[in-house]
């Protein structure tokens, strides 16, 4: 059959060669190691012998022709093709060499090996199995895996360091928010966890907006990666997804909320009470406003702002409900700081609207709006969760009528806003109407209030609240 | 348990084995008459004899060399380089054929060797009598690297490297050799090659060091205490193989490291630490990785203020450790 | 040279007998034709390298009838492939490695020539000149330690290596413990390009022996049958306690240093071609047939036998499998490669 001849590397760093001379002519027979071309390259001249045995029945390159290595030099038919079956057994080395040293007679030496003399430790012989290379295993190689980062990309401050950007991310935190107690005001790590335990609702947390659905909706829609908590493996039980039977692994902020409920309840004597509000005038001049104010503002206006509008008023005129109880004494805050509770998909946190007595109505909604949209994408700092006095929780909007919540964060008190029922009432002049009726309860800390000043607190918010109507300013 | 200094821990070991095993023998350069210029092996020659006390000619690299070909034979030998800064002329051997012997026969021949050295500063020893050479040999693969530097873990890994199958290039910091006392256990013990030991928890920092510098870490460590700082000091004990996992588990918890060794910075192991560190717990570390290290000039000189610039002051140490626990 | 031609019909063999000569002869023929086939296999483009020994066969044929198998150990240098033939490697073996098998002992690690075989007692080498010297004297260190009487240790270097540091401690070290070593020196009178006047300034190699304390001896390299004798007599003074030998033979390179070299650069053609008119193979093959002690159809007979051990071994070797990608990493330690834990 034809064999075609290449171009051979002779040498190491050799590309090409030139073919300098043919040593036989087409129709010539040659035998296999008989020189039949001498070949020059920028190295070396030799002769190169053929690899079979046959007639010459092509040359492709002339003489004189410089070829790349590899390249198709010449044809040969080679005659009787001599094939060589791959062994049937593939002796390893020591099998080699005993076989053909009896195979070979030879008159050197006493023919012997060199385990007769060795006493003592032998050294591992290769062998036994074929074309598996002899000695000791070792392991694949390890390329070193890369320890896991999150991936998610993050536009982070200069100078802040790996684990602090990892923690920030963990606990939702804005690291730009944070104080720093490191160098220069580096934020540590340290800082990020400390910033991580301020603040969770001690209440059953839920969506802010009255409109219920709606902001439901948007609540279990899913965080985006960077800023959730990371998702649990599917399979495996998580808050967001218990399975039946299975032990779901607290996370970090579940261990806190746990942490800071057992210990408000355990502090504060929790003593409750509740009033009855008429919110229909509210909730009329709300439906006229509602949608030129989201046009304007691009924010939702919910029945929310106008509640703590009057909320803190009702904190102005009675400031014990603003103040928090410590050995010293009891503690009147001069700033009003309202909390909102928010609850998200894994955790409850307590955004707080700074000095909100000085914000009306709408200075309210656009703030709440703000933190509720930072929530969202989890940018909240340590200080949109710090420094709260007084916390306002919307357990309405899941349907409850009525709630005892817990004080959050050693304060004198949290209130609720209960759900909005259309009921049949009698009015002042003893006929019937139909009004939107809403519950307001309150969790107090006894040890501050007494049931007197926050009857007159809840008394207080729900005059306010009956006495607003369309055409007020927000 | 008795207590002794590094140089009786390595006499002791040394005198075990030449007791316990045939095939060991000790060779170098003074090593029988004078017994050893630190008195290492003092009185071996009297008790084991001039074929296993070998005084050798003045020439390195047929130290290593001679002592290869007897490890390929069979036989345990235990080679001495007189000091550190000698071993240049037997670089040839020990990195381009012991430490490929197993390599290059795919396992038909190997080499039990041990090579014994004095390194390290500190001792008014100047040019030739001072240096460290880790750096130039733990980067190649076939060798292992030892540099303990109390007497318990002399023992333990002296021992274990006689008995280990392949090269072993054992650093001894001769500063260290009567100035650190320590409990040895009695009888025979191994330590596992290639793990390091914490030789001070701490939640802080972790300073990871090896040889003189350890002691130095450790006293810096104690004074920082009382002023509320808690430095973790990992002695690394073996310098190849490294011990990873100690390394990782210990800046996992402080997320702030620190790198001491008398060595030059330059390449020097430090390097090799701050490359794995920063590949596999980038996302641990609250603090840059930080090298105090030797500085990058070819020896300390003999006079004091030479000397003293080079090596690394337990007052830098502790400045050191402080900025990294404060940043 | 002129010595054996005119002993034409009367053999000094020196204590050897027929059996022994022919197999002298048939390792200079199977030498040559192993030497070749490496060469042929390169031409072809299926070897990258290939280095040759020719001109050195006698010296090597008569080296090797001194070395006991089984109980002398052979620290051989890259051009000592009839050496190591003569004392028990096999065709196969080097093969092998010319192809970089899996099934070389090296694991087709090493340069052709650069073998390693512990039953044989073939010490494995590096490429670095003279590095093996220490290990050699190691060796015969521990047979004296052991008191393993009647074992030596055969080292081979070319003339270049004496130049080595390594090869001078060696033979201090062996001489200063009269350690059982024979130094054996292949003087062809080039390290590559460089010739033997500027390697050293004597003539000789084994005049240095004295400055060791140790005896040397100078063989002419052509004739094997000189060679045994002295090297026979060398390595017994080393195995009966007499220390160590410095024997230099004086042979022939008459190819270029390797397959990566072309020494017309600095040699001369015609110099080459007068000496190959004293190549030592067809030389000892015409002193048998003179003496009687081999006939025509003998001599051809080996010759056939030669090539047809060659070629199987060739097409054995071939058909082996490569070593895979994996095992690159194994036999770096006794344990795990990597230098993390």
């Amino acid at each position: 059959m034809p064999t075609t001849i290449t171009m051979p590397q002779l040498g190491e760093t050799v590309t090409e060669g030139t073919v300098a001379q043919w040593l036989k002519k087409v129709g010539d027979t040659v035998e296999k190691y008989e020189p039949f071309v001498e070949v020059s390259t920028d190295k070396v001249n030799a002769e190169v012998p053929s690899p079979v045995s046959g007639t010459i029945r092509e040359f492709i390159v002339k003489e004189g022709e410089t070829v790349p290595t590899g390249a198709p030099i010449a044809i040969i038919d080679e005659i009787g093709a001599a094939s060589v079956a791959a062994p049937a057994h593939t002796p390893s080395p020591s099998e080699q060499v005993a076989d053909h040293a009896r195979a070979v007679p030879s008159s050197y030496g006493a023919g012997g090996s060199m385990e007769a003399i060795r006493q003592g430790a032998s050294e591992p012989v290769p062998g036994g199995n074929v074309g598996v290379p002899p000695a000791s295993s070792n392991g694949s190689p390890s390329n070193g895996a890369y320890a896991n980062g999150n991936g998610a990309a993050v536009t982070i401050p200069r100078g802040v360091s790996p684990a602090v950007r990892r923690l920030a991310r963990e606990h939702n935190i804005d690291v730009t928010r944070v104080r720093g107690t490191g160098n220069n005001g580096r934020v540590t790590a340290n800082d990020i966890v400390a910033a991580s335990t301020a603040g969770p609702s001690a209440a059953a947390a839920v969506a802010i907006s009255s409109d219920n659905a709606e902001y439901v909706a948007r609540q279990s829609a899913p965080q985006t990666p960077a800023s959730a908590p990371r998702p649990a493996p599917s399979g495996k039980a998580s808050y967001a997804n218990p399975i039946l039977g299975e032990t779901i692994p607290l996370t970090q902020a579940r261990k806190i909320i746990a942490q800071r409920m057992v210990e408000s309840k355990h502090t504060a004597p929790h003593a409750w009470t509740m009033i009855e509000c008429d919110v229909t005038n509210v909730w009329k001049w709300r439906a006229k406003e509602k949608d030129a104010f989201e046009r304007d503002y691009g924010v939702k206006l919910t029945l929310l702002p106008f509640f703590i509008r009057a909320v803190v008023e009702s904190l102005g005129k009675f400031p014990l409900m603003n103040s928090r109880f410590t050995d010293e004494g009891i503690l009147v805050n001069k700033d009003v700081n309202v909390g909102i509770a928010i609850g998200l998909e894994t955790n409850l946190i307590v955004p707080v609207i700074r000095h909100a007595d000085t914000l009306s109505i709408k200075g309210i909604a656009l703030a709440a709006g703000a933190l509720i949209e930072k929530a969202r994408r989890g940018k909240l700092g340590a200080d949109d969760l710090s420094a709260g006095t007084f916390t306002v929780n919307n357990t309405g909007a899941n349907g409850s009528l009525m709630s005892a919540p817990i004080i959050n964060g050693g304060q004198a008190g949290i209130i609720t806003m209960e759900t909005i029922v259309k009921r049949p009432v009698v009015t002042a002049d003893d006929s019937f109407a139909i009004r939107s009726m809403m519950n307001i309860c309150l969790s107090l800390d006894h040890r501050v209030v007494d049931g007197f000043v926050a009857s007159g607190f809840l008394n207080d918010i729900r005059k306010r609240l009956e006495s607003m109507t369309i055409g007020g300013s927000l | 348990m008795a207590v002794m200094n590094n140089v009786d821990a390595v006499r002791e070991t040394l005198h075990d084995a030449l007791v316990n095993d045939d095939r060991t023998l000790i060779m170098g350069e003074d090593v029988g008459a004078r017994g050893n210029v630190f008195l290492i092996t003092k009185g071996f020659l009297e008790e084991f004899g001039p074929e296993r006390i070998i005084d050798t000619p003045l020439a390195e690299a047929s130290i290593v060399g001679v002592a290869i070909g007897m490890a390929m034979e069979g036989l345990r030998p235990i080679a001495e380089i007189q000091f550190a800064d000698f071993i240049y002329p037997a670089f040839n051997q020990i990195v381009g054929e012991a430490a490929k012997t197993r390599y290059r026969s795919n396992g038909d021949y190997t080499c039990p060797l041990v090579i014994r050295t004095p390194y390290g500063g500190g001792v008014r020893g100047a040019l030739s009598h001072s240096v460290s050479i880790e750096a130039l040999f733990y980067h190649v693969p076939g060798l292992k690297i030892l540099a303990p530097s109390t007497p318990a873990d002399i023992k333990g890994l002296l021992t274990a490297a006689i008995e280990d199958p392949d090269p072993v290039l054992f650093l001894e910091h001769k500063k260290t050799y009567r100035s650190v006392k320590g409990e040895v256990p009695e009888g025979h013990y191994t330590i596992p090659i290639g793990k390091a030991d914490i030789k001070k928890p701490g939640t802080h920092a972790t300073v990871v060091s090896y040889g003189y510098n350890v002691h130095q870490a450790l006293d810096a460590a104690q004074r920082l205490e009382k002023d509320g700082y808690s430095i973790e000091v990992i002695d690394l004990r073996s310098i190849r193989p490294m011990d990873k996992t100690t390394i990782l588990a210990s800046v996992g918890k402080t997320r702030k490291l620190l790198i001491i060794h008398e060595d030059n910075k330059f390449g020097g192991v430090g390097a090799e630490i701050s490359a794995m560190v920063a590949e596999e717990a980038f996302f641990d570390l609250d603090a840059p990785i930080r090298r105090l290290c030797g500085p990058d000039v070819p020896a300390m000189g003999y006079a004091l203020p030479l000397e003293e610039e080079f090596m690394i002051s337990t007052d830098r140490m502790m400045r050191a450790m402080r900025e990294l626990a404060e940043f | 040279m002129a010595k054996a031609m005119a002993q034409a019909g009367k053999l000094d063999r020196r204590g050897l007998t027929d059996e022994q000569l022919v197999a002298m002869l048939r390792n200079m023929l199977l030498q040559r034709q192993l030497d070749n086939r490496g060469f042929q296999l390169n031409r072809q483009g299926k070897i990258p390298f290939a280095l040759g020994s020719e001109g050195h066969e006698a010296a090597q044929a008569g080296a090797a009838m001194a070395f006991v198998r089984g109980k002398d150990v052979l620290a051989p240098y890259y051009r000592d492939l009839g050496l190591v033939l003569g004392c028990g490697f096999t065709p196969l073996e080097m093969l092998n490695s010319m192809f970089a098998r899996a099934t070389d002992r090296s694991g087709g690690r090493q340069f052709p020539n650069h073998y390693t075989n512990k039953e044989m007692g073939l010490l494995s080498i590096s490429s670095i000149i003279a590095a093996h010297c220490p290990h050699a004297v190691g060796v015969a260190y521990a047979f004296k330690y052991r008191k393993e009487a009647g074992r030596a240790v055969l080292c081979c270097t070319g003339e270049g290596a004496t130049s080595e540091g390594e090869w001078h401690e060696s033979l201090n070290f062996a001489a200063v413990h009269k350690l059982p070593v024979v130094f054996f020196v292949e003087n062809n009178n080039y390290a590559i390009s460089t010739p033997s006047t500027m390697q050293m300034n004597v003539e000789h190699v084994s005049d240095k022996a004295s400055g060791y304390g140790m005896p040397g001896a100078l063989v002419d390299g052509f004739d094997p049958i000189a060679t045994y004798a002295a090297m026979k007599e060398a390595m017994d003074r080393a195995r009966s306690g007499g220390g160590p030998t410095l024997v230099e033979a004086m042979v022939y390179r008459y190819l270029s240093h390797s397959t990566d070299d072309d020494d017309r650069t600095y040699r001369d053609r015609v110099a080459i071609e007068e000496a190959r008119k004293n190549d030592p193979v067809p030389m000892f093959e015409r002193r048998l047939l003179d003496a009687g002690v081999v006939d025509e159809a003998r001599v051809k007979a080996l010759k056939a036998d030669v090539l047809r051990e060659t070629n199987e071994a060739t097409d054995t070797a071939e058909a082996f499998p490569l070593p895979q990608a994996a095992d690159l990493y194994k036999n770096v330690y006794e344990g795990a490669f990597e230098p993390w834990q």
